[in-house]
């Protein structure tokens, strides 16, 4: 089977897992909602746009009138359910399952992506300090708001800081127009180690807001609004299709830099473009979910164990794992223990370690 | 640019000037640092098409540099170095990669790729970033698989395959890159003679035929005798420079390979392939040594040449003779340095061959006698009062012709000894 046809079947066969997984989460909660009846709801709020009509807005104070294009949206499906079941399913459950199917694709592209590129068993998205940049500011933002300026909220301080931190660990890298992964890899501890202290540093003063700081830290996914999923929802998909463009790249970089370069591989430009696309996209994951440990790491390796080390066929069938293991662990973090929400960090890391080093045991992971 | 002119038709005339074309890759004014350090220095060669040149040179020569410098995984600091008309330095790695295909010493197969994926990765240079491989590139990897008999391995994971299995995947996989140039760094190091022999086979038949890959290859070779036999030219590199180049005869001397490798070496002509060899000669070891001796050989034949090989590897210089100039034993002691008295076939000994025999024999501090000799040479060691040591053939020894029994008449031997024994038997006499 050649390489393509291995990747649609799998990435199909994980879609349908992914779908099910979802279908199944929405329907498990407080409330139990038939999934039939959660498949219903979905299907109703599906809409497709069937044609679009020319509107035009007039301007306030004057007799100009804005152009612009209003689709017309047709919803297929109109399946008769109940009115609670819509506002339980689409009103809250959804919006946060969606943004773990999110986070977890986000985490585990990115994580493929870097064990690839380090050619590093141990690494995952935030090797060279972009999950701890982020804490750095998310923490900064709850603790001193004032510090963080022109209004971007806890969301966007957690985005811009993991994209600082991962641009100033590549800067520190890289000399004279080269970037070794040696040297990439331990600025990225270094950095990390230092972010750790201005965290603990910043817990240390935070007073009230301790406790939010905390469960920031440990990842959670609680409270989704369809508001918070959006740009994330937009950008990692995005990100994604660029980064399986570069995956022949990835299978070549493995080779080392020498031999890729002599494959054709345009060395250096191409690790810069993979580390900001990796950076990226675990910044918007991480941004709006915390730090989520485990999802990248174990993931990929995962993965790799049944598909191979093609990352034409692994970066998909790792994403959509990733999409459907987060969203898991999070149903559990959500209902064990009844009402009270788990930081689903905690979750990923309890039940993925243990199954992890049950693959390890069976089935020797030799190689990346 | 003048400058460049004057270079390229220096070059060309160190290269055999039957090719008239453009060379297909061209080094001129080379240099490369590496940490502060030269590693080449003016470094100036022409390929043309359908030569395989050797790079050969002592560890640290800068071969494995100069290879970079063509495949442009190393910056370099002055110079050119353009691969069909192209500069190596400047155009993008795909472009290159589509010209040089590289077969690397060493590589991290450290993944599971397998042998057939990784073959494939030889057409990254082809296939577009969103495109798949089409017919062109499945054929051009199979026929590179065929080519290096790796097909049987074909679905293997690269990371269980042997050292020298690996080295013929990653041949494989340079030939299917299909470029006009073929970089190869060390392409035999980990291989079995046979297979050796047969990948750089493979090499010149790529490069003269053009029916695989390359139209011009070069090579890293550490082996001199494999170098000598399949290269069209070789460039003997040394401390970062070029210090011969040209056709392998004129190349492997014993002055300039000695000179390079920092050792004694003797250049002789394979019997088997009739290209040179080169054998470097043992330093002398401490203890058992014979280095001052002078120790002149009465013989000929194979247990002569034996003796002339082992005293001259503990460090003796001698002579041998009368001997036919054609006999393998006259040979062995040219090659090691020995004089050798000739005397005709089939012929009285001249009067002049008969002085100078004697004279070796006085100068000499031991005769060995090694095999049957004449009534002459017999009736010498008599009239002259010196020490002989005959030698007779060990089991290592074959024994057609000559008869390996004892040498000589007893009476003209002061002692007997084994060939084995032989260098002991010359130190214990004069220590007694």
């Amino acid at each position: 089977m050649g390489v393509r046809q291995r990747a649609v079947a799998y990435s199909a066969a994980l879609t349908a897992v992914l779908a099910v997984v979802m279908t199944v989460s929405a329907a498990i909660g407080p409330v139990y909602v038939e999934p039939i009846a959660v498949t219903k709801v979905i299907l109703n709020a599906v809409a497709v746009p069937v044609g679009m009509t020319l509107s035009s807005t007039p301007v306030a104070g004057s007799p100009l009138q804005v152009p612009g294009i209003e689709l017309i949206w047709h919803a297929p499906f109109s399946f008769g359910t109940e009115r609670v079941h819509e506002q339980i399913v689409l009103g809250v459950r959804l919006p946060r399952i969606i943004l773990g199917a999110t986070v977890g694709f986000a985490l585990a592209t990115a994580g493929t992506v870097m064990q690839g590129f380090f050619k590093n068993p141990m690494a995952d998205p935030s090797i060279i300090g972009v999950s701890s940049g982020a804490a750095v500011g998310a923490v900064a933002f709850i603790v001193v708001p004032s510090a963080i300026p022109f209004g971007i909220g806890l969301r966007g301080a957690a985005f811009v800081g993991a994209v600082l931190t991962a641009f100033l660990v590549y800067l520190i890298a890289t000399q004279g127009g080269r970037t070794p992964v040696a040297t990439l890899l331990l600025a990225g501890i270094a950095v990390q180690a230092f972010l750790g202290a201005v965290i603990s540093f910043l817990q240390l003063y935070s007073g009230e807001s301790l406790r939010q700081v905390v469960h920031w830290l440990m990842g959670h996914l609680g409270n989704a609004r369809w508001g918070d999923v959006g740009v994330t929802v937009v950008l990692v998909p995005a990100l994604f299709v660029i980064i399986l463009a570069y995956g022949r790249d990835l299978n070549v970089l493995l080779l080392g830099e020498a031999d890729a370069k002599s494959l054709g591989v345009e060395v250096e430009r191409t690790k810069k473009i993979l580390l900001v696309l990796s950076s990226v996209i675990t910044a918007a994951a991480v941004a709006v979910s915390g730090v989520i440990g485990f999802v990248g790491l174990i993931v990929p390796h995962m993965v790799r164990l049944i598909v191979g080390p093609d990352h034409r066929v692994l970066l998909p069938t790792a994403a959509l794992a990733g999409a459907s293991f987060l969203v898991l662990t999070d149903t559990i973090a959500r209902t064990a223990l009844g009402g009270s929400d788990i930081p689903v960090g905690v979750v990923t890391a309890a039940l993925g370690a243990p199954f992890f080093l049950y693959l390890l045991r069976s089935r020797e992971v030799h190689s990346l | 640019m003048s400058d460049a002119h004057a270079v390229g038709s220096t070059s060309e005339n160190t290269a055999t000037n039957e090719d008239t074309t453009e060379p297909i890759v061209s080094v001129e004014n080379l240099g490369v640092s590496l940490g502060g350090t030269a590693v080449l220095r003016d470094v100036a060669i022409d390929v043309p098409e359908g030569r395989l040149v050797g790079l050969i040179g002592p560890n640290g020569a800068g071969k494995t540099t100069l290879l970079r410098a063509i495949n442009g995984t190393v910056s370099i600091d002055s110079g050119r170095v353009t691969v069909a008309g192209v500069d190596a330095a400047t155009c993008s790695s795909r472009r290159l990669a589509r010209l040089v295909a590289t077969v690397p010493q060493t590589t991290t197969l450290s993944f599971g790729f397998s042998v057939r994926e990784t073959i494939e990765m030889g057409r990254h240079p082809h296939v577009s970033r969103f495109g798949a491989m089409d017919d062109t590139d499945v054929a051009a990897v199979d026929s590179a698989m065929a080519a290096t008999a790796v097909e049987a391995l074909a679905d293997r994971p690269i990371t269980d395959v042997s050292g020298g299995e690996r080295q013929r995947v990653l041949l494989a996989r340079a030939l299917a890159q299909e470029t006009p140039v073929l970089v190869l760094d060390e392409p035999t190091a980990n291989l079995d003679i046979n297979h050796a022999a047969r990948t750089l086979e493979l090499v010149r038949d790529a490069v003269t035929n053009g029916a695989l890959s390359g139209q011009a290859a070069i090579a890293a070779i550490h082996d001199l005798d494999l170098a000598a036999r399949y290269c069209d030219e070789l460039v003997l590199l040394a401390d970062g420079e070029i210090k011969a180049y040209g056709p392998p005869e004129a190349v492997l001397s014993a002055e300039s390979i000695g000179s390079a490798f920092d050792t004694e070496v003797s250049i002789g002509t394979d019997p088997v392939t009739a290209t040179e060899r080169v054998v470097p000669r043992a330093t002398v070891p401490a203890g058992d040594t014979a280095a001052d001796r002078y120790v002149h050989v009465l013989g000929s034949g194979a247990l002569a040449r034996e003796a002339i090989a082992r005293l001259a590897e503990a460090g003796c210089s001698g002579s041998v003779g009368p001997i036919p100039a054609g006999d393998i034993a006259a040979e062995t002691a040219r090659l090691n340095g020995f004089r050798v008295v000739d005397a005709p076939p089939f012929r009285s000994l001249s009067t002049t061959v008969k002085d100078r025999v004697r004279s070796r024999c006085q100068e000499s501090d031991a005769v060995v006698i090694a095999g049957e000799i004449g009534p002459w040479q017999q009736q010498l060691l008599r009239e002259l009062d010196c020490a002989t040591i005959g030698v007779s053939g060990g089991p290592t020894q074959s024994t057609e012709g000559s008869s390996a029994g004892s040498a000589g008449s007893a009476d003209s031997v002061d002692r007997q000894c084994s060939i084995e024994r032989l260098v002991g038997e010359l130190v214990d006499r004069e220590s007694a």
